[in-house]
């Protein structure tokens, strides 16, 4: 397979990006392509790549993205307004259009529906379809109907030509909470409605917005999704489990664990794999980029709280929020030595013998040589001292 | 002060004391060449938890207190210019070039990675705020010095067609003239690391038990330097008369032991003035370890006191002997207590030195005085002056 680094970056492609200034968001030339350097390093790419994401994130025609949203939150969303680097509107105005989203499309009712339609139609087997939420498959589907149709059925219209599809956040991917026993829908994540499909799962509730964005880019860039994982995760960002960088894993290595929420280990920050952390067994890249943008430490773990796995399906919302994990690396033993276990060596025979005999041979001699001291000197001296003269 | 004053003794060299010590000195070679072949962990019990051992608590902290008889001396000789002592001035030098030496090898010995040692001298390295750094630059420094002020005795041994052949008159002359930078440095050194031996103790904390730990200990460590410097040169000076037959220095020794005596109240208002500031008098008295380690260390400070209080009872050879090797075991238990018996690292770490560490330290001692009756018999270390028919000088 050719790699797509290999490719000769041809600089009269970038070379127009400052006719692009104010109309980038706000955003400069040089900061337009610092994030998409940025990017390249999220996905472990040279830094030349950068160059490639700019010029296919600038191309004239910015590639159409259809967002449907089954049984789901909003809070996919949510997560992604608080991109800052750069922010949502950046990526949605400037890099792709964002045909439909019924959270964020300007129109509405009949006016929206049909800009889809005609979207769709228009590009049929360009655009991105992006899902957030579950598919409900109980009774042909009507327990989440948009415009008076099943969700299930759209998402299976939308997704015939569709280019690539994403299935963002854990109910798109696994089926999240409505999936939940006793799951009243009978709600399914997006791939198991589209079988024969390839589904970009994103997990998280929410997902970590610059896991979403680096994909979107990446599929942008080399019109193939990344590397991708067994359950369709892309590596980049689920491919190590949050117990492997996790700030507090050294804690977990010494057996220092809280034992219940506000006790003595929870203060000081011990490792929280006995409330319930599913650390040990979750795939995600939380604990290295965390959230918010507001620096290092601010993620379930980092404040306090166990993980609870919502990036790895058969774990979250499945198993009891503080029940153990299974460690996949290894597990704790049950009892750890004593931190005041007897350590160092001590005493010996010999040691005491050498002791004893040097004291001997130091006070033996003192007093040898104390005697017959004095008594050539008739120097002044109490008799009392004198009397073995 | 002519230059026969000081004389060699001569005589045989291999006695048979030199015998016994040099067995010691050869188990104490065999067991180092088994630290350096095998590493610590076979001949030492020094663990994390205790990485200061014997080897450090008795060669270099008490080693060192012995070698500061030449500190001691040439303060009092050079400095408050009292020069009747000058007599005592030499053998005294020689302890102190011996116990420096020998302290710098049991740190190479104790050192785990000791070829990186020598990183010490390179000022790009230097971390100036380590307690430890100061006392080991200072030391190097000072052992350096001592040799340097030990030289003219070298100088004045040698023949003198050897010295025009090597032009070291020259060197003779230049020593003579430059000597009283050395003597300064000499003089500052010790005071600058004897009391940062007890910096070194602030460090620990409240590993160290409170009965010893005060914010004093640097003066605690330097007043105590000095009272054990006095110390050996009063015992040195009646061992080597007494054994060698030479006159008595009891003029100049009555006298000094004044001065310990001062020196070792003031020792002992700071020791317990802050101990009784600090509230912690009643650690004394619980009949724990340290407790009673404490109270047999300040019995052996106040019987020396006690002794040299009175002018009757300093002018007795044998009780200012007897306080002469009180003072030098309280000197030497306050130094071992503290930087071993009464710290605890906690975590349930212990630590009893093990028998070859033993007889590496036993070995080292040996050589000490080994070397030391080999200079005396062989080099111009002590005075002559009068008498010298009763003595072996003739």
């Amino acid at each position: 397979m050719e790699r797509v680094e290999d490719h000769d970056i041809k600089a009269g492609a970038v070379q127009d990006l400052d006719g692009y200034q104010g109309a980038l968001g706000g955003l400069t030339r040089r900061e337009f392509l610092s994030y998409c350097t940025g990017v390249a390093a999220t996905l472990g790419l040279s830094s030349t790549m950068g160059l490639r994401i700019a010029a296919a994130a600038t191309a004239p025609a910015r590639p159409p993205v259809i967002w449907l949203s089954a049984q789901e939150c909003t809070g996919c969303t949510e997560s992604l307004l608080r991109a800052y680097h750069p922010t949502l509107e950046t990526l949605i105005l400037d890099m792709i259009s964002l045909d439909y989203h019924e959270a964020l499309c300007a129109g509405a009712g009949h006016q929206a529906e049909a800009y889809r339609a005609q979207s769709m139609k228009a590009n049929w087997g360009k655009y991105i379809l992006v899902v957030d939420g579950s598919i409900p498959t109980k009774d042909g589907g009507i327990y989440c109907m948009v415009a008076g149709k099943p969700i299930l059925e759209t998402v299976r219209e939308a997704a015939e030509g569709a280019a690539a599809i994403i299935g963002i956040g854990s109910c798109a991917s696994w089926g999240g909470i409505p999936s939940s026993d006793p799951n009243p829908t009978n709600a399914k994540p997006v791939r198991a409605v589209l079988p024969g499909k390839t589904v970009v799962n994103i997990p998280g509730c929410p997902p970590n917005p610059y896991n979403f964005l680096s994909t979107v880019l990446y599929l942008l860039t080399f019109g193939k999704p990344p590397e991708l994982d067994t359950k369709n995760r892309p590596k980049f960002a689920y491919g190590r489990l949050i117990h492997e960088n996790c700030e507090r894993r050294p804690h977990f290595d010494a057996g220092r664990f809280a034992l219940e929420f506000g006790d003595f280990g929870h203060r000081q920050g011990f490792c929280l794999y006995k409330i319930g952390c599913k650390g040990p067994e979750t795939r995600a890249n939380c604990p290295a980029i965390g959230f918010g943008d507001v620096g290092e430490g601010n993620w379930p773990v980092g404040i306090g709280h166990p993980c609870f796995g919502c990036t790895e399906e058969g774990v979250g919302f499945t198993k009891p929020l503080h029940a153990l994990a299974k460690v996949k690396t290894y597990a704790p033993p049950s009892a750890f030595p004593a931190v005041d276990a007897t350590k160092g060596q001590g005493v010996s025979p010999a040691a005491v013998a050498i002791i004893a005999g040097a004291a001997g041979l130091a006070v033996g001699a003192g007093a040898m040589a104390l005697r017959g001291m004095d008594d050539n000197a008739a120097s002044a001296v109490d008799s009392s001292h004198d009397s073995k003269q | 002060m002519t230059a026969l004053a000081h004389r060699p003794l001569g005589g045989r060299i291999l006695t048979k004391p030199v015998f016994i010590l040099g067995i010691f000195v050869l188990i104490g070679a065999y067991f180092i060449a088994r630290r350096f072949l095998f590493g610590l962990g076979d001949v030492s019990h020094m663990s994390n938890g205790y990485p200061l051992g014997v080897w450090v608590a008795v060669d270099v902290v008490v080693g060192t207190a012995f070698g500061c008889g030449g500190y001691a001396m040439a303060l009092l000789v050079y400095i408050f210019n009292r020069n009747t002592y000058h007599p005592l001035m030499r053998p005294a030098l020689l302890g102190g070039v011996f116990g420096y030496t020998l302290a710098g090898l049991a740190v190479m010995i104790d050192l785990g990675r000791y070829w990186n040692a020598f990183n010490l001298l390179m000022p790009w390295y230097a971390q100036l705020n380590s307690v430890i750094f100061e006392v080991a630059l200072c030391v190097m420094a000072y052992t350096t010095v001592l040799w340097i002020e030990f030289w003219p005795v070298f100088l004045e041994r040698m023949p003198p067609a050897f010295k025009q052949r090597f032009n070291l008159e020259k060197l003779q002359a230049f020593l003579k003239r430059y000597m009283f930078v050395f003597i300064g440095l000499g003089v500052l050194l010790p005071t600058m690391h004897q009391s940062s031996l007890g910096s070194v103790l602030l460090v620990m904390g409240s590993k160290l038990s409170p009965l010893w730990y005060t914010a004093w200990l640097p003066l605690l460590y330097l007043i105590s330097a000095l009272t054990m410097g006095y110390s050996v040169v009063l015992l040195e000076a009646t061992l080597v008369s007494r054994a060698f037959r030479l006159p008595s220095e009891s003029a100049l020794l009555a006298p000094l032991s004044r001065i310990v005596a001062g020196l070792l109240a003031l020792f002992l208002v700071i020791r317990c003035g802050a101990l009784l500031a600090g509230g912690h008098m009643d650690l004394a008295f619980a009949g724990d370890r340290s407790g009673n380690l404490f109270l047999i260390e300040t019995a052996l400070f106040l019987a020396p006191l006690f002794i040299l209080a009175s002018p009757t009872r300093r002018a007795s050879q044998r009780l200012r002997f007897l306080a002469a090797i009180c003072l030098l075991a309280a000197g030497s238990l306050y130094r071992i207590n503290s930087y071993l018996m009464a710290v605890n690292p906690g975590n349930g770490w212990i630590y009893f030195p093990s028998a070859p560490e033993l007889m590496i330290t036993i070995g080292i001692v040996c050589l000490e005085i080994l070397l030391y009756l080999l200079f005396i018999k062989t080099l111009p270390v002590l005075h002559g002056s009068a008498n010298e028919s009763h003595g072996r000088l003739s």
